[in-house]
């Protein structure tokens, strides 16, 4: 039995005896989310995180971050703290009252196929 | 009673959206093991790009011309970025950067074997593109499809910019197969060396890896080390024939039968003394590390001392 494995890209590292962290926070500086716009016409899309002292520098490294081969004409970085968001789980049920209202969409109407550009 | 039949539905949903290939994503439930697997392995594998940054890093200031050193230092920052994106992503599983940091240069979380072996010449950064990263690109890709979004997303970017890495390696070592017989020698030489730890790179064989079929039953691994290290190999030799170098292993055959190569074992315990700190620069690396950070110590504070002065980012 081998107490190390290929885990990761770079391969052979150690599997036993490797402590995975206590989930205590040491104060380093704030995370921040970062989001690009690919180019003009697209949305704004999160694409990672980074730690910046503040805002500025935040906006700084992620260029250096995300944008190293011309990814991104425009960054948005937002305090990780500040975002409020549902849970993610697929069944949560603040998504069900969406779930029973097919006639939001356009295929619940059935129309008959000779009237046009419907 | 309550609280064991919630533990239930929470597991019977982890194992649903595996089944179902989907990915977990931070905020959902997942059993503590498969959390402890992934901050083990995306921390050691972030460790792994930092502590890459110097074998190459220790020729930026002598690389041979204008064109390499701008190739070489692209790299180089690259490997730093990885780092950064696997680091996000690791603390996305509730860990600390500075605790990860902390763990790393007391040496008490690893990082990858490969960069304990020294470079001793130019021709090492045309192997290391080659060899070195071609073996990270065959463990990574699958990476790609890993069941923790976060890492998923992280090893989708890197490979990316791997192709770069390795395209820039093979493409040195051409030039250098094409100049003086000198040069030819420094290839063949540097290929002699970093040909079985690159092997290594895979771990150990099938029969010793205990944790890879748990790995592969939570959709983090998608294939053994066996099967990758066979594809290395595979892919690998044809690109030597086409440098005019040769693969220091005998007997590496084609093996029709198979419809593979055949290849030796590499030397397992050499791998085992080089992860367990006894390899030719482990406590140099470290060494180095532990000084970039310590030295880096005012540089972070007198930032944090700014953003407090006029108010963050508030």
């Amino acid at each position: 039995m081998s107490d190390y494995t290929a885990e990761g890209g770079h391969g052979a590292v150690p599997t036993e005896g490797v402590p995975t962290g206590s989930g205590t926070t040491k104060g380093s500086w704030p995370l921040y989310e970062v989001f690009v716009r690919g180019k003009r016409g697209l949305n704004h899309v999160h694409v990672g995180s980074i730690h910046a002292a503040d805002a500025e520098m935040a906006l700084h490294n992620a260029r250096d971050l995300y944008t190293r081969r011309n990814e991104g004409v425009s960054i948005w970085v937002v305090r990780a703290e500040d975002i409020t968001a549902s849970s993610p789980a697929e069944k949560d049920p603040f998504f069900a009252p969406a779930g029973d209202k097919v006639y939001r969409h356009p295929t619940f109407y059935a129309i008959p196929e000779e009237v046009p550009h419907l | 009673m309550t609280a064991t039949l919630d533990e239930q539905d929470l597991q019977q949903g982890f194992e649903d959206v595996i089944a179902a290939d989907q990915r977990i994503e931070p905020r959902d439930w997942m059993p503590e093991a498969y959390r402890k697997t992934l901050v083990r392995q995306i921390a050691q594998h972030a460790h792994s790009e930092i502590i890459g940054m110097q074998p190459e890093g220790n020729w930026i200031l002598r690389a041979p011309s204008l064109r390499r050193k701008a190739i070489l230092l692209a790299k180089v920052q690259d490997e730093a970025g990885h780092g950064m994106y696997l680091y996000a992503a690791a603390e996305t599983l509730g860990v600390d950067r500075e605790e990860l940091t902390e763990k790393l240069i007391s040496g008490r979380q690893k990082y990858s074997s490969i960069f304990n072996y020294p470079t001793l010449s130019y021709a090492d950064v045309g192997v290391i593109g080659w060899l070195v990263d071609g073996a990270a690109i065959c463990n990574q890709v699958p990476l790609c499809r890993c069941s923790y979004g976060p890492y998923a997303r992280a090893m989708i970017r890197i490979c990316k910019e791997e192709s770069f890495h390795q395209r820039q390696g093979y493409e040195l070592l051409l030039a250098m197969v094409n100049g003086t017989d000198a040069q030819r020698e420094m290839v063949q030489e540097s290929t002699n060396r970093f040909w079985w730890p690159s092997l290594m790179m895979f771990g150990p064989p099938d029969a010793d890896s205990p944790n890879t079929s748990q790995s592969m039953g939570w959709g983090i691994k998608r294939h053994t080390n066996d099967e990758l290290r066979q594809r290395f190999v595979d892919m690998t030799v044809p690109q030597a024939e086409a440098l005019g170098i040769t693969l220091p292993d005998p007997d590496l055959r084609w093996n029709a039968e198979r419809g593979h190569y055949d290849f030796s074992e590499p030397d397992w315990s050499e791998l085992k003394a080089v992860i367990s700190g006894s390899g030719p620069c482990n406590a140099q690396r470290l060494a180095h590390r532990r000084r970039a950070h310590e030295d880096g110590a005012w540089v972070r504070d007198a930032a944090a001392a700014y953003a407090a002065k006029h108010g963050g980012s508030r």
